[in-house]
């Protein structure tokens, strides 16, 4: 109970807890899928595996941005960045992922200028310093993160930058969702909703989970009890034989998003037809591009970009795992030639990728931790 | 990166009312307040920022919480690193009060 002490309400975890055994109905399995990254990590982080009863499994859902990114896109965004006189910018997140001819820290090692920032911002006020230069932002992330780099957009374009580049690599949860959803192998009963994506884009995209697949959806906060909490809602719905989006993070999220952020969304981007994600293949309207209006900031129109596919190692089985028909220690590479140090796949690379947080947290452990004691 | 920071705004530039300098457990930056146009948050108030843009507005309780959990997910010093900009944000250090 070590952990529990340091959290808020700890008789109430226990409770909560205690009210999801009483729930699950022993008769039946359950298969709950967190869809958001973060969760996952949580998940693993704190055990809450070992709490609930062994019938109602967590299937680690696609919402690691860069988990999904195919290898061609980072393989074309470090090509493009190859023309003299240009800075490749980046989240840290994005350093260490491997591309064909190897990760951007390995491309800065052989001379590019490779600079981390922590802010789409930061990447502007980089190409305001160096006029002489050209930056190229490598923009990634889901609709947490699209909103900053269009506000960034904005102030280039008021501000008349002409040196700040995107590559834009936004993508959209839902239609990840409705892929996963319409693969014929996949069983699924609930969705945790992802907590920080909500806060943009609110409850309502949601609703079709509901109302068109008769699935429950609950949003979620990160604390062991937010989570325990989701799964008590979606257990409640399921026994009562509904399928509602409901809240469980009102906290923080308003049920309608937040309506700057979209509207900031709405002014730069627009859909692309399709886009490649790893392990899922291509889906349709899932990812953003810059609208016409911000052509001149488009790096995919001024600079010179292959269109480069590359498919997915074939030993790797991250599309397998991330549609959770195998756990990540079921896949041929897993601990042997895919490893954090090592990742030959995207699952591996980031905290927030299931097999990364599977081989910290079950696989190794080393570190000694603290877990929930299941109620008696 | 997907786990939003929690941080206290310390003050609001009068130049750009955009602009805050907001303190996150000790550690002092810039963030945009752009997307909080339509619930500006005040000095004092706590939020929680995102590569750089506050997100949404929390109460302290949360912002501890939130603090915590990245600690226990081992992304605080990721989270304070990103934070002081890998260096490309002045971000000087203050003791913690």
């Amino acid at each position: 109970m070590k952990y529990v002490d340091e959290f808020r309400s700890p008789e109430l975890i226990s409770k909560t807890a205690e009210e999801i055994r009483r729930l699950a109905d022993p008769n039946r399995r359950y298969r709950l899928m967190e869809i958001c990254g973060g969760h996952t990590h949580a998940i693993y982080r704190f055990g809450l595996g070992d709490v609930l009863p062994p019938n109602i499994e967590l299937i680690h859902g696609p919402g690691c941005p860069v988990c999904v990114l195919p290898m061609g896109r980072i393989d074309a965004g470090l090509a493009a960045a190859a023309r003299p006189g240009t800075i490749f910018a980046a989240f840290g997140d994005m350093m260490r992922v491997p591309g064909t001819q190897g990760s951007p820290l390995e491309h800065k090692a052989r001379g590019m200028d490779v600079r981390i920032v922590y802010s789409p911002s930061d990447a502007l006020k980089l190409a305001k310093a160096n006029p002489e230069k050209q930056v190229l932002f490598f923009a990634i992330g889901f609709e947490t993160t699209a909103p900053s780099t269009a506000l960034t957009l904005q102030h280039a374009k008021k501000e008349g930058v002409p040196n700040f580049f995107v590559f834009c690599n936004h993508i959209t949860i839902n239609p990840a969702i409705r892929a996963i959803l319409n693969s014929p192998d996949m069983r699924l009963d609930g969705f945790i909703g992802p907590g920080h994506v909500s806060t943009v884009i609110g409850c309502r995209p949601y609703e079709w989970i509901a109302k068109d697949q008769n699935k429950p959806i609950v949003v979620s906060g990160f604390e062991p009890l937010d989570l325990l909490q989701s799964i008590v809602m979606l257990l409640r719905q399921l026994r009562n034989g509904e399928a509602k989006v409901e809240n469980q993070y009102k906290r923080v999220v308003a049920w309608e998003g937040n309506k700057v952020a979209l509207r900031a969304m709405e002014d730069v981007f627009e859909l692309r037809p399709h886009f490649e994600w790893r392990g899922l293949g291509s889906i349709p309207e899932s990812a953003l591009r810059l609208r016409e209006k911000y052509a001149e900031w488009d790096a995919e129109l001024q600079f010179d970009i292959p269109g480069i596919r590359v498919t997915d190692p074939e030993a790797a089985q991250c599309g397998e795992v991330l549609r959770g028909i195998l756990k990540p220690a079921q896949c041929r590479l897993f601990g042997r030639e895919c490893t954090p140090e090592r990742p030959v796949g995207a699952l591996m690379v980031s905290s927030e990728g299931s097999c990364a947080a599977y081989y910290n947290y079950e696989h190794r452990k080393t570190a000694p931790l603290t877990t929930i004691e299941a109620p008696a | 990166m997907c786990l939003a920071i929690p941080a206290k705004i310390i003050e609001i530039s009068t130049e750009n009312d955009n602009l805050a300098l907001v303190d996150v457990a000790g550690v002092r930056r810039h963030v945009d307040l752009g997307l909080l146009e339509d619930d500006r948050p005040k000095p004092g108030d706590w939020v929680l920022i995102h590569v750089g843009y506050a997100m949404t507005k929390i109460s302290e309780q949360d912002a501890t919480e939130q603090m915590r959990i990245l600690e226990m997910l081992g992304e605080s010093e990721a989270a304070m690193q990103e934070v002081r900009g890998y260096g490309s944000e002045n971000a000087e250090r203050k003791p913690v009060t």
